[in-house]
């Protein structure tokens, strides 16, 4: 086993998967942040921008989101988030297109996930907010998010579990993780199939289980007790 | 707490000015963006006529986004009615009374839950293609079914536990009171009202479940995306061959999230409509997937 995951890498795959994991959380996180202030906002446009984001990126297979992050912004939009220059020009790519495939579908979710925590906040919050004189933007910083975020940890957490698991959609544009060192694994140790399998498996389960306490624990500490 | 009329005061005269000045750029925004898009998209000779022309040729719909359409279709229906057969077990399964039986389900159960469709899509075909026991062409077909059956039977399982224990206890205190075995109770009484009850989240699942089989384009199912880059490098015209297929994803997706509002609102029209009988929790969990503890629910 130790021989098999020195073999094809395993550990780096991994640390792959996780750099992906986190560096699309923290802009997910921003991304659906904007997206749900937008949703929440006064302005009409605004709101309806919010909307529309989140019915097309909710709706659309991440597969899909990344093949036309490969495609469409580097291929067509010419944006093209590395250098040239550097040796390793075509893994980091990939690797930031990836980033943000997964960042801007999952902001959606992120959006939703906000939303659903500015929901638990009683009226009176927002209505004491504003007769305290407080505009839109004050209350939403001072009162209404700070309560929202620790209202949305539990679907938070759920998003970011499943980004955690998605990181493996990467492998349609040739990034080198998890999912990739798997589909090595059965092409060239056919004979010990079921241990490939396992391996990444619980290298999943490792991820993806310390996460979900983490949050159950996180969500009852931080609970906003009325 | 209804946000949109609380969280800001009716507008005055300055502020009405205010958000016709944030909607103007609003607008901008957006005309930016898309003409950003558009402009490059021309630059870069995306928006010719012989790129687009073949959308109103039949041949490219019969030739590929019908059939891939079909294929997705039919990968999803299976995948569906085969994770419920299993989520029921399963959940059934994790509620016994049998403490090992409990605990091999429970294992199963959260097992599958952390592990990405991908992986168990990747593992079963790749097994497949170097075993002989299925015919090579099938491979992908059942690469795809097991990957979504695997995962999606572990969440609906779930979905139906969290229904049963969102009943009220009266439910399976009169079932026990009654004479009923423990277990007839739960077959009888909870699982059906479960069912009900989370019937929106289930159908919502369905979205996840449909986005999920386009992860068959890694493993070569010739579902929709498959066939939109067959049709692309046929073309020549890839970009637009995504577009489409991905305004038929958003077009079928967003059909059944309002076919899952519909049903969640017509149940709740319901039990408010039943009186004073304590309500049953419709209260439904649309963001997560995720292991341990959480309520499971629908990100893809």
């Amino acid at each position: 086993m130790l021989e098999l995951i020195e073999q094809f890498n395993v550990l780096n795959a991994f640390w792959v998967t996780i750099k992906l994991a986190f560096f699309s959380a923290i802009l997910a996180l921003i991304l659906g942040t904007i997206m749900a202030i937008f949703r929440l906002s006064p302005v009409g446009v605004l709101q309806r921008f919010g909307a529309a984001y989140v019915t097309i990126f909710r709706n659309t297979p991440l597969t899909l989101i990344i093949l036309l992050c490969s495609l469409g912004l580097w291929g067509q939009l010419g944006f093209e988030p590395a250098s040239r220059d550097s040796d390793t020009f075509i893994v980091d790519l990939n690797f930031r297109l990836a980033i943000i495939g997964l960042a801007v579908y999952h902001a959606a979710f992120v959006c939703e996930a906000i939303r659903s925590g500015v929901n638990t906040i009683p009226l009176g919050q927002a209505e004491a907010s504003r007769s305290l004189g407080l505009g839109f933007l004050q209350g939403l910083r001072e009162i209404i998010l700070p309560q929202a975020f620790r209202g949305a940890i539990t679907p938070l957490g759920n998003v970011l579990i499943a980004l955690i698991k998605n990181t493996t959609v990467a492998v349609a544009i040739g990034v080198t993780e998890a999912a990739y060192a798997l589909r090595n694994m059965m092409e060239f140790r056919p004979d010990v199939f079921l241990l490939n399998f396992l391996v990444i498996a619980i290298g999943f389960v490792i991820l993806t289980l310390p996460t979900g306490l983490f949050i159950s624990w996180a969500s009852q500490k931080w609970v906003v007790r009325r | 707490m209804s946000a949109q009329q609380v969280l800001f005061d009716a507008p005055g005269p300055k502020a009405v000015a205010r958000y016709r000045i944030l909607a103007a750029a609003g607008i901008a925004l957006l005309i930016g963006i898309l003409g950003f898009i558009g402009f490059r998209m021309y630059q870069k000779g995306q928006l010719t006529a012989e790129k687009w022309s073949p959308f109103i040729d039949p041949n490219t719909w019969t030739n590929y986004y019908i059939p891939g359409f079909l294929d997705t279709i039919q990968a999803a229906a299976i995948a569906i009615v085969m994770s419920m057969i299993f989520g029921l077990m399963l959940a059934m399964g994790r509620m016994s009374d049998i403490k090992p039986v409990k605990w091999i389900f429970t294992a199963w159960v959260e097992f599958f839950r952390a592990v990405p469709v991908l992986i168990m899509m990747i593992f079963t075909f790749y097994y497949l293609s170097n075993s002989d026991w299925s015919p090579d062409n099938w491979n992908p077909f059942i690469g795809v079914i097991a990957g979504l059956v695997l995962y999606n039977s572990a969440v609906i399982g779930e979905i139906i536990r969290n229904g049963v224990q969102s009943l009220p206890n009266g439910q399976r205190e009169a079932g026990l009171a009654v004479g009923l075995s423990p277990s007839k109770t739960r077959r009888l009484i909870l699982v059906p009202q479960a069912l009900t009850s989370m019937l929106p989240t289930l159908v919502s699942q369905v979205i996840v479940v449909l986005k999920d089989t386009a992860l068959g384009y890694i493993i070569l199912y010739p579902e929709l995306l498959t066939r939109a880059r067959q049709l692309g490098s046929a073309e020549a015209n890839v970009l637009p061959a995504y577009i489409v297929a991905a305004v038929l994803f958003i077009v079928i997706n967003y059909g059944l999230s309002r076919l899952a509002e519909y049903v969640e609102n017509r149940q709740r029209a319901k039990n408010e409509g039943a009186a004073k009988k304590p309500n049953v929790n419709t209260a439904v969990p649309t963001e997560g997937g995720g292991a341990t503890g959480q309520v499971p629910g629908t990100v893809g």
